[in-house]
Formats: structure tokens, sequence, C-alpha cells
């Protein structure tokens, strides 16, 4: 008997992982392809490698790798260890990329089948809450994370236990727990990942948390955007009830807790806990002042304690092996693991999970293969539109929350996008600040109109009409922002132009100075021009130049109209001899 | 969904299961706007006000909420909606170029629906397939790696499969 698993996430199924499945199921019901079971499960993070198809004999398990419907007709016509199907096997050396994370949020992650409690249970899970409900205090469990060194994996860092201590110290009977999903850094998937791929994990976590600040309700905010998560979750929500894992006096304990998903509608604000609880409660989305902190006044006014994904994802672990086990891992300041988001122009992106204590290099070349097309590397960016890009000559720098934050940058919910030489960090800082101006709430008069004078003139820089003073202005809206803003929105909106202004001001002088973009990226200051020695004279680029700006003989060097040029670049695209040169 | 343009053709009758079940629920306001969402594939200004009356929330209210989030709309949309997502490593690998060629494609810029009512394009913040970037959505499959050429070509198949269903 073999047990066939197709990898479906998100990421798999738009990869094709659907129709992997289709054609393995049509062939089973078919009885062409005999003896097998055909189940799916998550995300394994490899996301390069997907559609991902497991096969599980009696004693071992084989991975196939960038699958497709011919792989469904080759294993049956041909079967498991012939050539053709051999030619689909996960190559070595990925399988020892994975064997350089540390699995800990992600454990279950492309290992077990989402849709079924029962592999979550043979896994080993519920067994946390189990010990947790069988004699433990509320005391007890926080102290087990306070020494394991949890902190907020969401962006802030702020240690888990005293956020748990504060919510249950507060008065009052009716109390709630929130899990943050609202994953809004455009660049990271973990918690998305979490959701579709273990989401019992979630709601196990979820329920110590429940416990130990004695809540009775909690609710997952996700957002909209991931119709994949929402259906897993209620799916799981619903497996969690039918067992007695949730619901009232849950394995006989006398501990209650419902849980309900509320989709958000679509801002990034949202994911600033005070902003999130306002639009549970059916607000717009705009923060409130702190303090009170919701711990002691939140959803309804009542102590509420908010936690991302991944920060509960690690919880359930952290109560089976201790906190010793979890505080090993990591440094001094930073303890256990991190998800990260490793995308951009990275050979090998996906999902990795790795103790804290790493180096970006490590990450980066080790785990991510370095840069595609082997291009230079010129950044990376972490934090999203709240954290920074560093550099080259940083890349040593070890993954934690101080070191890190030392930089400029932050450590955030884990998104990490490679940037090479081809990238522009002025646009970059233009782009974050675009995305920032779009969802500041409005709320503080500094972040919702400084937002947009940054975004003006970073858009006159790389628009080739920068002047002498832009910097200086930048650098003092960039202040004033900081200093004026309620959240951490506004608070750290500035902060991709201000670590773009500090390792890359050169790229800045560029554009307003010398009017050149080194990166060759913006339109407005950089010229397409054919070299006269290498054109055939093939006319390729002149007949797919959609303003005619090109002429010339067949055989003969082409030119350029520089007048008519609109830079799209298709003739770059188009021309097979490498004729086409930016300046 | 109703593939409508006219407002004045707004059955309202279709909101009542969702506002039986939320209209008094407190904190339901945002639950009660997507489902209506859901049915009418936008936000008529019609449903709006009933919502008001309904809930007993100020009309001001329903329309500052409705607007602040990015999932509303307040027009209809076309038979096919595209999501072309702008995130970080989207940006980063060429969604600028995505995008061009995708608004010269179909003649429209973001929030348009095309004339004929086929495509509607939306810029959108991330849709968390990062690795797969670029990346868009139609309707309810999701397509990465794409270049300029690619995204045409999904387009094209898309409007020809249309034209042999008629």
């Amino acid at each position: 008997m073999l047990r066939i698993v197709v990898g479906e996430g998100s990421c798999g199924i738009a990869a094709g992982a659907a129709k992997v499945y289709n054609r393995l199921e049509s062939l089973i019901n078919d009885g062409v392809l005999k003896d097998c079971e055909l189940s799916v499960t998550g995300c394994i993070g490899m996301c390069y490698l997907e559609p991902i198809v497991d096969v599980y004999t009696d004693n071992e398990r084989i991975t196939f790798v960038k699958t497709d419907e011919k792989f469904a007709e080759l294993l049956a016509e041909k079967g498991l260890g012939s050539e053709e199907v051999n030619a689909y096997l996960i190559p070595q050396a990925d399988v020892d990329r994975l064997d350089k994370q540390t699995r800990i949020a992600l454990r279950n992650c492309g290992n077990i089948n989402p849709e079924k409690i029962e592999d979550y249970i043979a896994a080993g899970g519920y067994e946390a809450l189990k010990k947790v409900l069988s004699g433990m205090s509320q005391d007890d469990v926080i102290n087990v994370i306070k020494v394991s060194g949890l902190a907020g994996r969401g962006g802030a860092g702020f240690p888990t236990w005293f956020k748990w201590n504060a919510a249950k110290s507060s008065p009052g009977e009716e109390k709630y727990l929130i899990c943050n999903a609202d994953e809004g850094d455009p660049g990271a998937f973990m918690d998305r990942a979490v959701i579709e791929s273990d989401p019992h994990n979630l709601i196990e976590g979820m329920l110590i948390g429940a416990y130990a600040i004695g809540a009775k309700e909690a609710v997952v905010y996700v957002r909209a955007e991931y119709p994949l998560a929402i259906i897993r979750l209620t799916n799981a929500i619903k497996q969690a009830e039918a067992k007695g894992y949730l619901g009232e006096n849950i394995m006989g304990s006398g501990f209650s807790c419902k849980m309900r998903i509320k989709a958000g509608a679509g801002a990034f604000v949202c994911g600033e806990e005070t902003a999130l609880i306002e639009s549970l409660e059916g607000q717009r989305g705009m923060p409130r002042l702190k303090p009170p902190f919701p711990a002691q006044s939140g959803y309804w006014h009542k102590p509420s304690n908010i936690n991302n994904v991944e920060t509960f994802a690690n919880v359930p672990w952290i109560m089976a092996n201790g906190g010793e086990a979890f505080s090993s891992m990591g440094t001094e300041d930073s303890k256990g693991t991190k998800v990260f988001a490793l995308t951009g122009k990275i050979k090998k992106g996906g999902l990795v999970e790795i103790p804290m204590g790493m180096t970006l290099r490590e990450v980066i070349y080790d785990i991510g293969n370095g840069i595609k097309d082997d291009k230079e590397f010129k950044a990376v960016q972490m934090g999203g539109p709240s954290g920074g890009c560093i550099p080259k000559d940083l890349l040593d720098t070890v993954i934690d929350y101080k070191k890190l934050g030392a930089t400029g940058a932050i450590m955030g919910s884990g998104g990490m996008v490679v940037m090479d030489e081809t990238t522009c960090m002025v646009d970059m800082a233009r782009f974050f600040l675009d995305f920032t101006a779009k969802e500041s709430c409005g709320k503080c008069v500094p972040c919702r109109l400084g937002t947009k004078r940054m975004l003006e003139i970073l858009t006159r820089i790389v628009n080739g009409e920068g002047k002498e003073g832009d910097i200086e202005l930048l650098e003092e809206l960039c202040l004033s922002i900081k200093d004026g803003s309620l959240c951490g929105l506004g608070q750290t909106a500035p902060n991709p132009v201000l670590t773009t202004l500090k390792y890359f001001r050169h790229e800045y002088e560029a554009h307003i100075r010398d009017k050149k973009c080194p990166a060759k990226q913006c339109k407005s200051l950089i010229s397409y021009t054919i070299i006269a020695d290498k054109c055939k004279g093939c006319t390729l680029c002149a007949r797919n130049c959609p303003v005619e700006a090109i002429s010339g003989s067949v055989k003969q060097p082409h030119v350029i109209d520089a007048e008519k040029c609109i830079k799209c670049g298709k003739c770059k695209d188009n021309c097979k001899f490498n004729a086409i040169e930016i300046n | 969904m109703c593939s409508c343009s006219c407002d004045n053709n707004i059955d309202l009758s279709q909101l009542e299961p969702v506002l039986a079940t939320y209209a008094d629920v407190p904190g339901s306001l945002i639950t009660i706007l997507q489902k209506a969402q859901d049915i009418y594939g936008y936000l008529p200004n019609e449903a709006l006000w009933h919502i008001a009356e309904r809930t007993g929330i100020k009309p001001a209210k329903v329309l500052g909420v409705a607007t602040f989030y990015t999932q509303f709309r307040f027009k209809p949309v076309g038979k096919h909606l595209i999501m072309l997502c702008r995130g970080t490593a989207c940006h980063v690998n060429g969604a600028d170029g995505i995008f061009e060629a995708i608004s010269d494609e179909l003649g429209i810029g973001d929030g348009d629906t095309t004339d004929d009512g086929l495509f509607s394009l939306k810029n959108v913040a991330c849709l968390g397939c990062c690795s797969l970037s670029p990346v868009m959505m139609i309707d309810d499959d999701t397509y990465g790696q794409l270049t300029p050429k690619k995204a045409r070509e999904i387009l094209s198949e898309i409007r020809e499969k249309d034209q042999a269903e008629v």
C-alpha cells in the first residue's frame, strides 16, 4: 500500500498541485494506479520546488518535486523506482537545505494532513493542552513561557509571558484572547502557511494562552485575502469541538473556551493591536491611545491579550518540551527559532525556520542558495514597511532582535526580501512610502500628511526632478512622523527611508545631482541605445517597438529615437544579440 | 452574483437573512458588509442605506467603515476580477511591468472594468504567494512567475474560453 501525499498550500496550488492531485485521483479511480491512498498536506516551505508529492512506502518517505500531470501518469505506468519517475526525485542539495533548519512553529507543515485532526493527534497534538489542563496552574503555564523566553513574533518582540501575566492579573471575569492573523506585511506569508498547513497547532496554542489568562472566548482575526486559510481553520475548529478540545468543560477539566474566526477586510493598520480591536468591534481600524493597554481594557473594553499566529504556534511545543528546551536555542537576547519568508531575487525562496543567532549570510547563501542569476547582492529588506534595508557589508549580522534593530531594520514578522544590483533603493523607499501613505488611517496628522509629502519628494527624485535640500527635508519629515504618531505604523513608516539614506545615500545623490539611477531602473533617468557593433540588423526590435521609435534597414545596425522611446524595454527583452544597452 | 450595473435593480430582500442574523449583534457591521458584497458583488448605495436603517447605525458611519477597508467596492465588477499583487517581492520581481501589460492589453487602469464587462483590474497589497512572484489572482485561481507576455496570454485564454461558452 502506497500513501501518496500532495502538498496543497496556496503556493503549491498556484504552481499546479491541484492538477497533479486530480490526475492522481482519476488514475486511482480508474484502477490504473493500484493499492494507493491519496491525501493532501500543507506547505513545507520549499516553494521553488512546488508542486511537491510525497510517496510513503511501508518504510520510507520519497519526495518528488516540480511534479506535473505527466508525473502521475509515469507513476502509474512505470512504477515507483523507475528511471522516469526518479527523474522527479528531490535533489540531495535541497534535502540538505531543509536539514539546516530547525522547525518548531512549522514542525508539522508539509508533514501532516491539515484537514484531519487525527493526523495532528498522531503527531503528538493536543498532548500539551492535556498536560496543561491536568494540574498546571495559570501561573505555572506563564512561568514555562517566561523560562522559554518566547517573544512576540508579530514584529515588536515583546515578551509573551509579560502580556499573558498582565491580562491574567487584570480584574474581571470576562476576558478575551485574540490571534492576530492579519498578515499585512507585503512579503511575509508564514502566518498563512501555519494556518493552512497546521491549523490545530494554532488552536492548541491559543487554548493554552486562553487558559493562562483566563479567557473563555478566543477570536482569530484573519486576512480576507487568505480564503484557503479560513476554510481550513473553520474545518479545524469544528473538528476540535467534536473531539471535545474546544467548547464546554474541555477534557473534563472544567475549563471552557469557544473560538471563532473574524475575517478582516483589508487594512494594514489592523495589524496594530488596538486598531485590530476597533475592527473586531465593527469600526474603522484606527488605533486607540495607550495606556490603557489591551491587557487592561481591550475588546469591548475587557482585558484582552493579542498574539501573532507564529507566537501561538510555538506554544504547544514549548509546553510539551519545557521552557529550557526552547531557550537553549538562540542568543542571549533572543530565544528559540524564527520563521522567515525568504523572497525577492533569491534562488531558493520559501519559508525557512532557523534558530535565532544564525547570520543573514547563512540564511541567504546557505539556505537560499544565493542570488538569482548570480547577480551581485545589494541589500535585504527586513520587517516590511516598518523595517529597513540591510546592506552587503552587514551580511554577517546575527539574527536577533537587538542586533537587527541596531542596523536600523527590525526583525518584524519575518519578511526577508532580497535585492540585487538591479534594484533601485530610492525606488524601494518610494514603494514603501506609497504603501504606508495609502494605509495610514488618518488619525495622526504627521503620519497622514507626512507620509504623503515624503512620497511626493521620493516620486520627484525617481522622476529625475529631485532638488538640493530634498534629502534634508526627507530626514526632517522622518523625525516628525516618528515623534508625532500614535501607533507603530506611523512610528516606523520612515524606517525604509532612514535606512536607505543611511546605507545608500549615494544613490539618492546620484538621482538628485547627476540625474542618474545607478541600478538603471528609474525610467526617467535612463535611455536605451543600440550597440552598433553587436546589432545584426535582424529588425526584431523595430517590429516589437510599440511606438515605432526604432529605425534601420535589414542587416544594418538599428537606431533608437530617444524622443519617441517610451522606455518600455521590449526591444531589450526581444534582442537575441544583447545589443541593447541601458544608460 | 448580481450582474446588473444599475442600482435601481437592487433586490434588498436578499439581505434579509444576513440582517436577521447579524443586525442586532454588536460589532457585526463589517461582517454584514462582507456578506452584502458577496450577494451583490459590490456595495450598492441602496444596500448601505438599508443596512444603516436596519442596524440603527448612522449612514455616515456605515459608509465610513465601508470606505476604510480596501476589500469593499462601490461599483459593480466585471465577470472576472484580476487581483494583481503589488507586494514587496512582486515589486522587486517586476510587478510594474505586469501591470503595464495587463493595463495595455485590456485598456483599463487600477479599479476599472472593461467595456464588455469581462474583466476588472485591482491592485492588491500582498497575496502571500511571494515565492512565486510576480503573482496575480483571477477569480479563485493564482498565477505565478508572471512575465508581461505570460500575463497577456492568460488573459487571452480566459477571453477565448468565455467566447467559446457563449
